[in-house]
């Protein structure tokens, strides 16, 4: 279980955070909406302990991991998806895949990773994690490096920003995979998506940095259903 | 046959991943004295009369064969400068494995300077790999100021690795090319700095025939406080392409002057250059330790990639 307790952050003075409280049990499936700008990235990295809070505590399973660094977090469990993924010189899809799996990996386990996000081991194992790689491509890897990491929290900040047409078919796919797979596994995503949304267990609607309404799917998604907050994928991609 | 002691083996592992007599032909130097020489059907290794050195006459035709001339220094002290030129035949495809290691621990410095130099004959390919590595604790310098020159005839190929990873205190590295019509020069370079060191990378490659093309690439990684120059300039003198780029990691209080610089003489010359220094993005860190890796392992994990 994830419990987030009167969370606050802010930088320079502006409250991006504020006092929020959210507990997400473990294999729940939540999808975290909002305005722009109401907090749900950063939400997602005080998560991953990419921003500390400056007041509150964040207590997975019973221990308070609010002090942990990043690396302290991964290794208590948590798995971040970036929104913009992280382009690397030198280091190729393969080091990516096996630095997330904390061990050696062989060809085979990471093509079940990369055929997951639609990639052809062969033709992208050895291919650096740079600027050659369009932006698609680099979602569906950052993607496999969470699936590599076999989390048990994982959290994805705006999985469906900047991918192809593919990506954004099969993505659901993914994420329902993932559950299938582990099935105490809890998925957080950060999402507009109306398909995605229409796959959670729980809607979070997150404004002004406070958590507005949280509730199961079917209460939710009516009152969001065609607003900015729930956004229809474009006639002609769905 | 081969007689060293167990650092020279070592030195030897490090720059030419060696770890036993290998298959061609060879040419093994230790504290300025041979230590074991081979010369193969179509690579003749012969010493050099009038100086130190060695000349490596490769005969035309010669395919899938490779040469190691690797170069240790162990005794506190040693200097030298040694003359090695390889003639290489025409139609040949090549491979070249040089290097130095040194060991210093005693007080005084170590030097080795060794000066290259390559005469490729028409429709060649040369694969040449370059290692240089330092080790010991001793208060005297390891010095390495290698000189390469390549002359390249027609239609050739040359495609240098040239790597500096660690331990040497102090370099002056200068490459010289000369370019004939539809040669091709692919330069990749590494060169990572530490301590106090001092690292200048001069290269000066001319593409003088039409058709002729080069790339210069320099990924390197100034520590500590160590400071480097990279000086990299393609000469167009003829229709031809040429593209230069110095890719630079800063720590600590690490310095580095990048000038990648072009001169082009023929209207046709197609001339790119690129430099950009800066220290590890903090995402990139952030990305590595979502991944589970401490700080300091994901600095390793992002310096080793870069300079693969």
């Amino acid at each position: 279980m994830l419990e987030l307790k009167n969370l606050s952050f802010g930088v320079e003075g502006n409250d991006i955070i504020r006092d929020l409280t959210l507990t997400v049990p473990d294999g729940r499936f939540v999808v975290i909406t909002g305005p722009n700008g109401g907090g749900k990235s950063t939400l997602a990295k005080l998560i991953a302990g990419i921003e500390k809070p400056l007041s509150g505590q964040i207590i997975l399973n019973g221990t308070d991991i609010t002090d942990y660094s990043i690396t302290e977090r991964a290794k208590s469990g948590i798995a971040f998806a970036f929104q913009q993924p992280v382009r690397f010189k030198g280091l190729n899809v393969f080091d990516l895949l096996r630095i997330a799996a904390g061990k050696k990996l062989s060809v085979s386990e990471a093509c079940q990773y990369l055929s997951e996000v639609g990639l052809c081991a062969k033709d992208y194992i050895d291919r650096e994690v740079n600027a050659s790689l369009s932006g698609g491509e680099l979602k569906r890897i950052e993607i496999a490096t969470v699936l590599a990491r076999n989390a048990s929290v994982c959290v994805f900040d705006e999985p469906e920003a900047g991918i192809d047409l593919w990506s954004f078919r099969n993505l659901t796919r993914i994420f329902e995979n993932m559950r299938k797979n582990e099935e105490g596994r809890t998925i957080i995503i950060i999402s507009h998506q109306e398909r995605i949304l229409n796959i959670a267990d729980e809607i979070v609607v997150l404004a002004d940095g406070k958590v507005k309404e949280q509730g199961p799917k079917d209460e939710i998604y009516p009152k969001l259903a065609g607003s900015e907050l729930a956004e229809e994928p474009c006639g002609r991609l769905a | 046959m081969v007689q060293m002691d167990e650092i020279q083996r070592r030195l030897i592992r490090e720059v030419a991943d060696l770890h036993k007599v290998p298959e061609g032909a060879y040419n093994f130097r230790a504290n300025g004295e041979l230590a074991g020489r081979q010369s193969t059907k179509n690579i003749e290794i012969t010493g050099k009369e009038d100086k130190s050195g060695i000349d490596i006459r490769i005969k035309d035709g010669t395919k899938n064969e490779s040469v190691h001339i690797p170069v240790v220094l162990s005794e506190s002290g040693h200097k030298e400068t040694v003359y090695n030129d390889f003639y290489v035949g025409e139609d040949c495809d090549v491979l070249i494995v040089a290097g130095c290691g040194i060991d210093n621990c005693g007080s005084q410095d170590s030097e080795h300077d060794g000066i290259h130099r390559f005469f490729i004959g028409k429709n060649s390919k040369v694969k040449y790999v370059e290692k240089h590595y330092g080790s010991g604790d001793g208060s005297g310098k390891r010095i390495l100021n290698p000189v390469t020159e390549v002359y390249m005839e027609e239609n050739s190929a040359m495609e240098m690795e040239m790597v500096q990873i660690k331990g040497v205190d102090s370099t002056k590295r200068e490459t010289l090319a000369e370019l004939k019509a539809g040669a091709r020069m692919v330069v990749q370079e590494r060169l990572m700095t530490h301590g106090v060191q001092e690292a200048y990378s001069i290269y000066d490659v001319r593409l003088n025939g039409d058709g002729s093309s080069a790339d210069v690439v320099s990924r390197s990684v100034a520590r500590d406080k160590s400071y480097q120059k990279l000086d990299l300039c393609v000469l167009g003198n003829a229709v031809c392409s040429g593209h230069t780029e110095c890719d630079s990691i800063i720590m600590d209080e690490g310095r580095i002057l990048a000038v990648p610089s072009l001169e082009a003489n023929n209207v046709d010359a197609m001339l790119v250059h690129e430099a950009a220094i800066g220290k590890i993005a903090g995402e990139q860190l952030n990305k590595l330790m979502t991944l589970g890796l401490t700080e300091q392992e994901a600095e390793e994990q992002i310096i080793n990639g870069f300079l693969k």
